[in-house]
């Protein structure tokens, strides 16, 4: 029972680093004005993410979230931002007045989310099962629902990642031979 | 008993809301684009979260593919941030009124 429970109080403590250095990071991302500070918020974003997905024993999806997001996407974002250079900040608003409109929806959604999540929580439609088994998130798992229940959803994405390749070596190229074209400014 | 769903929920509701506003009011292309992956993963943590209280690995899946759409999102809007950087246009998502190459 104390071995239990001290258990408990790890797995809270652990949610709880992991919860609030997820929000405050987002938060960061958003508020910060120089991109590439934003870029390395989000970094800490995804890294206390994958713990959050560890915590919901999907360990597959937190590996794959380390090393595709934190590897690869975020050394692309960074890449630009560096290769973009320095440049001076857009403000936050100043634009028509219908996106403070949508900016204060966005923060009303964002509490009725978190009112309706407490509610359903509170009547107890939200039961967490506390045993999935060990091969609840495990690569065999995924590579198996993958092959089998969701083979076409597989090799769709095999597809959209080829087109979203060619898609940015073409981006890439034209805009090199266009700026050969177009007189400098 | 650790966390119950309901808290990973408001967690994942709380991301997307900041990412959701950090679309619409950030000026700056790829910071549009960095709130956008914050609602992505805020999505990914709420089917995640399903997945675990469902216990049912197809929302696992889902989240898989939502990786491979984000990482597809992200290599076209940043060919696109670095086309325009290349023609000199500003980096303002308010300015950019045309597509013509």
């Amino acid at each position: 029972m104390l071995v239990a429970s001290a258990g408990n109080v790890l797995v809270w403590a652990v949610w709880m680093a992991a919860a609030f250095a997820c929000l405050g990071s987002g938060v960061a991302v958003v508020s910060f004005s120089n991109p590439f500070y934003s870029a390395l918020a989000l970094i800490g974003n995804l890294g206390s993410l994958a713990v959050l997905y560890l915590l919901l024993s999907a360990e597959f999806v937190a590996a794959a979230q380390v090393l595709v997001y934190a590897g690869a996407v975020m050394v692309m974002f960074l890449f630009v931002i560096a290769y973009i250079g320095p440049r001076s900040e857009s403000p936050w608003m100043g634009g028509p007045s219908w996106q403070a409109v949508g900016a204060v929806l966005a923060a009303g959604a964002l509490l009725i989310e978190i009112v309706v999540v407490i509610g359903l929580k509170a009547s107890g439609r939200l039961s967490h099962s506390e045993h999935v088994g060990a091969a609840f998130g495990s690569p065999a798992t995924i590579g198996r629902l993958f092959l089998t229940d969701h083979l076409l959803a597989f090799e769709i994405t095999s597809i959209v990642l080829l087109v979203a390749a060619v898609g940015g070596v073409i981006l890439g190229s034209h805009s090199r031979r266009s700026a050969d074209e177009v007189p400098s400014l | 008993m650790g966390p119950g769903v309901a808290w990973y929920l408001a967690v994942a509701g709380f991301l997307f809301g900041t990412g959701t506003l950090g679309v619409l009011l950030r000026r700056n292309p790829l910071i549009v684009l960095l709130s956008l992956e914050i609602m992505l993963n805020g999505a990914n943590l709420a089917l995640i979260g399903f997945a675990r209280n469902l216990r049912d690995g197809s929302g696992q899946i889902f989240a898989l593919a939502v990786m491979a759409v984000a990482a597809s999102e992200v290599v076209v809007g940043l060919g696109l941030v670095v086309a325009l950087n290349r023609k000199r246009i500003t980096l303002d998502v308010d300015r950019l009124n045309t597509l013509r190459g």
